[in-house]
């Protein structure tokens, strides 16, 4: 399998969650396109981290990509939880989770 | 055609298919239950790739815990119906989504022709994705960030708890 199936695959995900990002008005969905994108780059981490493996003779050839995407899952689920913290706190104030309200928070 | 590229082209459809419907749905449940349908896709894509350590850290934390807290928030705000008032500019819709086309446009253009796209990649073996060297990885050159990354999670969790409490 050529690694350009998996980075046309990657890039298409993350191309999703940018549309999303830049057309959707609801905060949550906002806030599922990045996770998206971050599941993309996860995805093109992986690949890369089988390209040159079999020119190498030790047992954790490519581990350290997997172990990066660990990280950036790990940093995922901390986003996650501020983030929902956040878009309820907007709720509870705004009553809408609509990113179009929040220019009234400038007063 | 082999078994791994037809499993290759489903799951890649699978992937596809349900994150354009995550953009596409208009009731917030029904993104998530797709975005929920995109990260299988994606571990079955890491199964193919001999990271079985990723694919199921990638099912318990991100469709399993993730994904049920936005489904939480969502069910605590009732927000089933779309109760925002209908989009009211088509520009922002039009604009968005050509500028992703042409990102996407962009991008492939300038990475179709790269000579190390046609480089073959280890699908089925390798021992790298296995749980014992990455566990063993993890605790010896790895073990200062996965330390910090408990600091990190617990300033998250003091974090969550400051913003979210209704200030008295």
């Amino acid at each position: 399998m050529p690694i350009n199936y998996y980075i046309f695959l990657a890039l298409a995900l993350f191309c999703i969650g940018v549309v999303g990002v830049l057309t959707r008005r609801n905060a949550i969905i906002i806030f599922m396109c990045i996770e998206l994108m971050l599941n993309a780059a996860n995805l093109l981490l992986v690949a890369f981290s089988k390209l040159y493996t079999h020119v190498s003779t030790l047992p954790t050839a490519g581990s350290d990509a997997q172990i990066f995407v660990f990280f950036i899952m790990v940093v995922a689920a901390a986003e996650v939880s501020v983030g929902l913290a956040i878009i309820v706190m907007m709720y509870r104030n705004t009553h809408s989770v609509d990113v179009n309200f929040l220019n009234r928070l400038k007063n | 055609m082999s078994i791994t590229q037809i499993l290759f082209w489903l799951l890649s459809a699978v992937a596809v298919g349900g994150a354009i419907m995550v953009v596409a749905s208009k009731s917030p449940v029904h993104s998530i239950l797709f975005l929920i349908i995109t990260f299988f896709a994606i571990s079955g894509h890491y199964i193919l790739l001999n990271a079985q350590f990723l694919a199921i850290v990638n099912i318990i934390v991100y469709a399993g815990a993730i994904m049920v807290l936005f489904l939480f928030v969502v069910m605590l705000m009732n927000l089933n119906e779309e109760s925002a008032p209908p989009q009211k500019n088509k520009y922002i819709l039009y604009g968005g989504t050509i500028a992703g086309a042409s990102l996407m446009l962009v991008l492939v253009a300038a990475l179709k022709q790269s000579a190390q796209g046609r480089h073959l990649m280890e699908t089925n073996n390798g021992t790298g994705g296995l749980i014992e060297n990455l566990g063993k990885l993890l605790f010896t050159d790895y073990v200062f960030p996965f330390e910090i990354s408990s600091v990190l999670f617990l300033s998250a969790m003091i974090g969550a708890v400051v913003i979210s409490k209704k200030e008295a």
